[in-house]
């Protein structure tokens, strides 16, 4: 009996651990093993060292794609973090029709990055989008092309994710809201404290665990930042709104780099663990305060 | 996950004055932008193309109609064959039915192995599912697609559902480790006295009360499969492509003169899922995302 236990404890693992060993790991390891190789169409076996790594740093594309990624990253977490928590914040204010406002806020959600990124795209297309709307009210001076200005495009893709996620961050705020001892508000009464003081200095300190969870999740999207980009804008206009995920896909399965697509991808994944392990550690030492 | 337990409690609610007033102000604007994309998608699937270059976006359809949903429906070119955003459709479906199924068996065999039995190696192996959950999947792809037509399920249904059982295991795996791992252990323990082994116990005793994190299992897998676009573009194979990969290849592969508002109403169509998904399981919905949310 226990011995049959025992193995069909084994033989019920064996899905995950094959694909722990084998899709993870193996993978993984096999990854940045090619980006150590001059691997171009098919990955080769013959050894260069760090010279990818090298082409991948003097690469314009990657260099764009790493900055967009930079500032597309900083913008979308601030942006999604400061309106998901002032609409969990507002919301929670015994608020009429709470639960309307929540499923509106959060909808978007549901939805692909695909889709948000074709929505966004025909609502700031550059003729018939919101600048004709500006045009049609008399204000021939409003311009609103962002989408086909190199320099101004990232941001389009910034203000389509924020709409995609910031009820994400709500949803996870107004958790942590409903988590935060009622003692408190009292207190801050009591004490004359006005509210956005008591919210600021008070509630959000308690509500660290939320605000990792939220950090967590955005970074995790802008590491995986790829289909958005390819919906609303396809990298362009020229190379303007790279990204390195899509410059990892392109390389690999269109431009036939295999080399320089896994150097790129080795790259992203030390930065992915060198940003995240410090806030998951942070994360793990105060498991009590994890009210989502 | 024990989201809204409490009612709300910020300040007490006060008569009309003029903050509150700002209050409801603030947040009816912030409505209105989250609701504006979807609004002018509607709109502008119900225009003709003449209004929709005469008129603005926000305008209403001087007289709607349901031609382009037809058109995006049964005649939207994708390249040179043009049969409709149905194809994709379809193939999603195809796609996503098994895939769910499967990522949740065995999400849900694994997560209850690891919490009742906890075998050698259980927390490294929990370890690694979790830290793959926060990897970018361009990691993965190149060696899994090698691996993969060596197998020779490359460009298959079956290749895509594995791929989705794959990276649908961190999450599935945690939620389901998670909810076994709050039931009590004496439940277990006095199933062992009885006798019952491993299988018994999971099909007996623990899949009847799993129901609830089951239905959160489906909600997040159904949402996310159906609005996966990477893995249904490099697994799934030209005759197997899903909804979202159609979609993008109707409106950016146009050539000529771009069609507004056939684009709209296949992008809608491709919507429709996950938001009637969305808005029938409401409060399921939430859940979901706070269990998938709690890494670790």
């Amino acid at each position: 009996m226990r011995i049959g236990s025992r193995l069909s404890t084994h033989l019920a693992l064996a899905p995950a651990l094959l694909i722990a060993l084998v899709a993870y790991c193996g993978a993984m390891g096999w990854t940045i093993w090619i980006s150590f190789t001059n691997s171009r169409m098919l990955p080769s076996s013959v050894f260069v060292g760090l010279r990818q790594y090298s082409s991948l740093l003097a690469n314009e594309r990657w260099q764009v794609s790493v900055q967009n990624i930079a500032i597309f990253g900083v913008l979308f977490i601030a942006m999604a973090l400061a309106l998901g928590f002032v609409l969990a914040a507002l919301i929670d204010q015994r608020v009429r029709a709470e639960g309307l406002l929540r499923s509106v806020f959060l909808y978007p959600f549901s939805m692909s990055f695909i889709v948000t990124g074709l929505a966004w795209r025909w609502l700031l297309n550059p003729t018939l989008g919101i600048e004709k709307v500006g045009h049609d009210l008399g204000l021939a001076w409003f311009r609103f092309d962002w989408l086909v200005r190199p320099e101004r495009v990232i941001y389009t893709l910034v203000f389509a994710a924020v709409w995609h996620a910031a009820g994400l961050v709500m949803a996870i705020m107004l958790a942590g809201l409903r988590g935060v001892d009622p003692e408190i508000w009292k207190a801050a009464r009591v004490d004359g404290i006005p509210a956005w003081r008591a919210y600021l200095f008070i509630v959000v300190p308690l509500m660290r665990g939320s605000f990792a969870t939220a950090v967590i999740l955005l970074a995790v999207s802008v590491a995986r930042l790829y289909d958005l980009s390819v919906a609303m804008t396809n990298g362009g206009p020229g190379i303007a709104s790279e990204v390195p995920a899509k410059f990892v896909m392109d390389h690999l399965f269109e431009r036939g780099n295999v080399g320089l697509a896994t150097a790129a991808a080795t790259t992203m994944l030390i930065t992915v663990v060198a940003v995240l392990a410090p806030l998951m550690y942070w994360q793990y030492r105060q498991p009590a305060r994890r009210p989502v | 996950m024990s989201a809204s337990v409490r009612g709300p409690h910020g300040r007490r609610p006060w008569k009309l004055t003029p903050a509150r007033l700002g209050l409801y102000g603030f947040l009816i604007i912030c409505a209105l932008f989250f609701l504006t994309p979807l609004y002018v998608m509607i709109v502008t699937s119900l225009k003709d193309m003449p209004e929709i270059r005469e008129a603005h976006i926000l305008g209403l359809p001087t007289a709607p109609s349901l031609a382009a949903w037809s058109k995006a429906w049964f005649a939207a070119c994708t390249g040179l064959t043009c049969n409709g955003i149905r194809v994709g459709f379809v193939n999603s479906l195809r796609i996503m039915i098994p895939s769910v199924i499967v990522s949740i068996i065995v999400g849900a065999i694994t997560g209850y192995a690891l919490s009742f039995w906890r075998p050698r190696g259980a927390v490294l192996l929990f370890g690694v599912l979790i830290a793959v959950a926060f990897i970018p999947y361009q990691v993965f792809i190149y060696p899994l697609v090698r691996i993969f037509s060596y197998l020779g399920i490359n460009n298959s249904i079956a290749g895509i559902v594995t791929i989705h059982t794959i990276f649908g295991l961190p999450t599935m795996t945690l939620i389901f480790r998670n909810h076994f791992a709050a039931l009590p252990e004496e439940l277990f323990k006095a199933a062992r006295v009885d006798g019952a082994g491993f299988w018994r116990i999971f099909g007996v005793i623990m899949l009847p009360m799993a129901l609830p994190i089951i239905v959160v299992a489906v909600i997040l897998q159904v949402t996310g499969i159906w609005n996966d676009f990477i893995f249904g573009l490099v697994f799934a194979g030209r005759e197997n492509l899903p909804m979202t990969v159609q979609l993008n290849n109707i409106v950016n592969s146009t050539q000529g003169e771009r069609e507004y508002n056939v684009e709209m109403a296949a992008t809608l169509l491709t919507a429709i899922v996950p938001l009637v998904v969305y808005f029938v399981s409401g409060r399921w919905f939430v859940r979901g995302i706070a269990a998938g949310a709690v890494k670790g």
